[in-house]
């Protein structure tokens, strides 16, 4: 005799996903506990590319450390360059010259939108639409080829360097930015065709994954994370440096802190940082691309904490000097790894399908988790 | 943030004495100092954030106050740091860095740690203290207590040693079979 239905027990069991999980971009490990198709609880196993990049700079002068950072969010290094650099010149007490601060701005920006652009087609294609993922890297190449013809490199720019830039923004890419966001914002409609009215992808994101503002602020998440959960919170606004204040844009929020809130945050983001990339190209001024800094860069002994929005939150750079020419210790503040902590608190009872959907919102790169 | 003269107390034999010792201030600064006298006092490094020093033992009631009074609201800890000082005594310094979003103030707290005493966990109060203090207690070796879930999380369980202490020898790793 079979016993009736609701008499069956369901075992709790405890799988892996990953660290080969096509859904972590990278290698990262969950461990999950479930009861059905239900999550009860995740582990989320880090550090598989841990390379020891803060140890690293301790052996480094502070020039050699700069292309470092860029191995961590390999997706907008120009973000990370930015943040090291900002430390060290906190420490160095440096005035960088007016066109190096809107070059720099035009860089971070461009590495916003790039960043977010992966984000958005990787997302797309973990949810099962594909279509998004090529028009998102058509777009991308645009960002790459013109990072190309300012420094010579694609990935690992090694750009933002002590006092300034490391090389001027010419003519060219000037002229190669303005023929990109003259037909951008036209592609994020493309985007959001695709996606913000598809049923199929609504229903995957609404609801899913909620964080709450109070987790979000004790889990001291940033980013789209953070304004995701309807916390206004920009530290280009909230703790302004370079040339922000002087641009014109706005901050989104979502509403209740599901994944569709973080979708929604970064498609809006995508559209403000066009819009400050047109205004840093306009107001472009002449000048120097670098202040004059000594050869060999010894900061005076102290310790600067300077951060920065980058694309997937607040990027900190905690830097103390001994007054030699190497960092006495760097230790870097990186935003997926502070956002992934939270992810036990938004795969509290969801579905495994959903767990997909879930990590995909935060936006991890596993270069900067691991560090 | 202005810049003040810093007073004379602060750890002795600190290979992190500064010269010419100047300190950002700031009413948070001011308020702590005033209430926890025996406890709190100015950090003599140069720094770019309001920061204080804190006694370990203190360090539990300081961030509950932190947290709790209306008037501070530090509701985000952004960060936590270690460092090494091998020479110095205590052997490491704990670095807090805490936000208000509310009042947008912000605060760095340094605490001294022995290399045999164990420091209070805050994870109950902020969350986002656990993956910092796991990652302290992985790579320096810092003992927390009171935190939920302590165990290593960049490096491998069997790993030994910890690799940011100054002493930790980086030699026998870059050896490969056959060297």
């Amino acid at each position: 005799m079979v016993e009736p239905r609701r008499k069956f027990k369901t075992e709790r069991l405890f799988i892996n996903m990953g660290p080969q999980h096509p859904s972590t971009h990278g290698v990262l490990r969950l461990g999950l506990s479930i009861e059905g198709e239900r999550v009860v609880s995740v582990f989320p196993d880090v550090g598989f590319l841990h390379r020891g990049i803060e140890k690293l700079a301790e052996k480094r002068t502070y020039v050699q450390f700069i292309p470092l950072t860029d191995r961590l969010d390999y997706l907008a290094a120009m973000s990370n360059n930015l943040a090291f650099v900002l430390a060290v010149e906190s420490l160095l007490e440096v005035e960088i010259p007016r066109r190096a601060s809107y070059i720099r701005v035009i860089v971070a920006e461009l590495s916003r939108l790039a960043s977010h652009l992966v984000w958005l087609g990787s997302f797309a294609n973990d949810l099962g639409a594909s279509t998004p993922l090529l028009y998102c890297f058509r777009e991308r190449e645009d960002i790459l080829d013109a990072f190309e013809i300012l420094c010579g490199a694609r990935m690992t720019f090694n750009y933002v360097r002590f006092g300034g830039v490391a090389r001027d923004a010419t003519p060219e890419f000037v002229e190669k930015c303005r023929k990109f966001l003259s037909t951008f914002d036209k592609r994020v409609d493309e985007y959001e065709q695709l996606l913000t009215n598809n049923v199929i992808f609504v229903n995957r994101t609404k609801n899913v994954g909620i964080l709450s503002r109070e987790d979000a602020i004790s889990y001291a998440a940033s980013g789209p994370m953070l304004r995701g959960s309807a916390i206004k919170w920009d530290l280009r606004k909230d703790a302004p440096y370079l040339v922000y204040p002087e641009m014109d844009f706005i901050i989104p929020t979502g509403t209740v802190g599901d994944v569709w809130d973080r979708y929604v945050v970064r498609i809006i983001e995508m559209r403000q940082a066009a819009r400050i990339l047109r205004q840093a190209l306009d107001g472009l001024p002449e000048g120097d691309f670098k202040a004059k800094l000594p050869r060999v860069l010894k900061p005076a002994m102290g310790e600067a904490y300077s951060r920065v929005e980058a694309p997937k939150g607040e990027l900190g750079f905690y830097v103390i000097s001994d007054g030699t020419t190497n960092p006495y210790r760097v230790r870097i503040r990186a935003p997926s790894f502070i956002n992934l902590a939270a992810i036990s608190a938004m795969t509290e009872g969801a579905l495994i399908a959903d767990l997909v959907a879930i990590l995909g919102s935060i936006d991890i790169v596993l270069g900067e988790v691991d560090r | 943030m202005e810049d003040s003269e810093s007073g004379s107390s602060g750890q002795k034999g600190d290979p992190s004495k500064r010269e010419v010792p100047t300190v950002q201030t700031s009413a948070v600064v001011d308020l702590l100092i005033k209430r926890f006298s025996d406890s709190v006092s100015v950090v003599e490094e140069k720094v770019n954030w309001p920061s204080v020093r804190v006694k370990l033992e203190a360090l539990q009631n300081i961030a509950t106050f932190l947290k709790q009074e209306p008037t501070l609201d530090f509701d985000y800890l952004t960060s936590i740091s270690g460092v090494d000082y091998p020479e110095r005594s205590p052997r490491f310094d704990l670095v807090y860095h805490f936000v208000s979003l509310k009042y947008k103030h912000v605060l760095a707290i340094k605490v001294g740690v022995g290399e045999k005493e164990v420091a209070p966990s805050l994870t109950p109060l902020w969350k986002s203290a656990d993956w910092n203090e796991r990652e302290i207690f992985d790579l320096l070796g810092i003992q927390f207590s009171g935190h939920p879930d302590l165990r290593r999380i960049l490096l491998p369980d069997q790993w030994k040693g910890h690799p940011l202490r100054k002493d930790y020898v980086l030699a026998e790793e870059d050896k490969f079979p056959g060297d």
